[in-house]
């Protein structure tokens, strides 16, 4: 028993060092604009999955929300991007600063890159892999604020989605009942949480920022 | 297959239950039916959509809990698609009330829909 909690502490300390050696965010241009409005453009795909875009449009105002920034409505925005001339992310993402200042008067702009997503097929199994990145753009002077990759992967075999992660992060992964025939959204969910919550280069909170509840 | 469907749903409802508790804003159906707006279309219908957001916001108010950013001006294009022009602009005031950051976009989605008529 001894011997068992022994290990137990050698491994979480292991963990944990092994968490530690991320280097520090450098905070001080998020901190300097401290935005308060984030306008989520359509993500760039660079997949083969090409629902990817508008999977991961549906996963990304929950976690920004909960960090306490006010998130533009994500498919009015693409409805109004459409609308004025823009029928693809690819032009989406060309949109000039001061035209989303002048008519959205968002603070800044989240652009995502996906990179890799959707299932694969493996010998003995599937994984489900989710992987982009993020920056966040100040509207007013064009610098970059934070950015942080978007990873996860799913593999229904191992029987561990996340591990410790994916357990502390199961608040935020819901609706996954309805979408058992497409499991990007929560490991979506997942990737994100990750990127968000992380310690070290996590996205900071923003003025509705409330401590939850317990 | 059946049983693992089980484990699933039960464990999407534990989760769904552990999500009331410890996010700040009711998220209900929102951004599911944002997936469905582009995935299934045909499930996700205005009248749908209005349906089960207008019962979000039914359910948050019980809850004691605030409506996220975003929801109200949503539920405002869905009236406005389904050509309820009175509810559509009460939502967006909506929205803009909760949160005035939204201010510049909505006044300009109103100014421009009362332009084309």
């Amino acid at each position: 028993m001894k011997n068992l909690l022994l290990s137990v502490a050698v491994f979480s300390i292991l963990l944990v060092s092994g968490c530690a050696t991320i280097e520090p965010y450098d905070y001080q241009a998020l901190k300097q604009h401290a935005p308060r409005s984030i306008l989520v453009i359509p993500p760039i795909n660079n997949s083969v999955e090409v629902n990817a875009p508008y999977t991961y449009l549906s996963t990304v105002t929950q976690p920004l929300a909960e960090k306490g920034y006010y998130v533009f409505p994500v498919s009015v925005i693409d409805n109004f991007l459409k609308e004025n001339g823009l029928p693809t992310p690819v032009e989406m993402n060309s949109v000039p600063l001061e035209k989303i200042d002048e008519i959205i008067g968002a603070d800044a702009v989240l652009y995502v890159d996906i990179q890799d997503w959707g299932q694969k097929f493996q010998v003995f199994s599937s994984v489900t892999v989710v992987k982009a990145n993020i920056k966040l753009i100040s509207v007013k002077t064009g610098e970059l604020l934070w950015d942080a990759p978007i990873y996860a992967q799913h593999d229904p075999n191992s029987g561990n989605s996340g591990g410790l992660v994916g357990a502390l992060v199961g608040a935020v992964v819901s609706q996954i009942a309805g979408e058992l025939t497409d499991n990007t959204p929560s490991v979506a969910r997942i990737a994100n949480s990750q990127a968000f919550y992380s310690q070290k280069r996590g996205l900071l909170t923003g003025p509705y920022y409330q401590e939850p509840k317990k | 297959m059946n049983k693992s469907l089980l484990t699933a749903t039960l464990l999407g409802s534990l989760l769904t239950g552990c999500a009331t508790t410890k996010t700040q804003y009711y998220w209900g159906e929102y951004e599911q039916l944002i997936y469905q707006t582009y995935h299934t279309p045909g499930e996700a219908t205005p009248i749908v959509q209005i349906e089960k957001l207008e019962a979000d916001i039914s359910k948050a108010a019980e809850a004691g809990m605030p409506i996220p950013p975003g929801l109200y001006a949503h539920l405002g294009l869905m009236y406005a698609s389904n050509g309820n022009k009175s509810m559509a602009l009460a939502s967006l005031q909506k929205e803009k009330e909760l949160y005035p950051e939204s201010a510049t976009f909505i006044d300009g989605l109103i100014k421009r829909s009362s332009e084309n008529g």
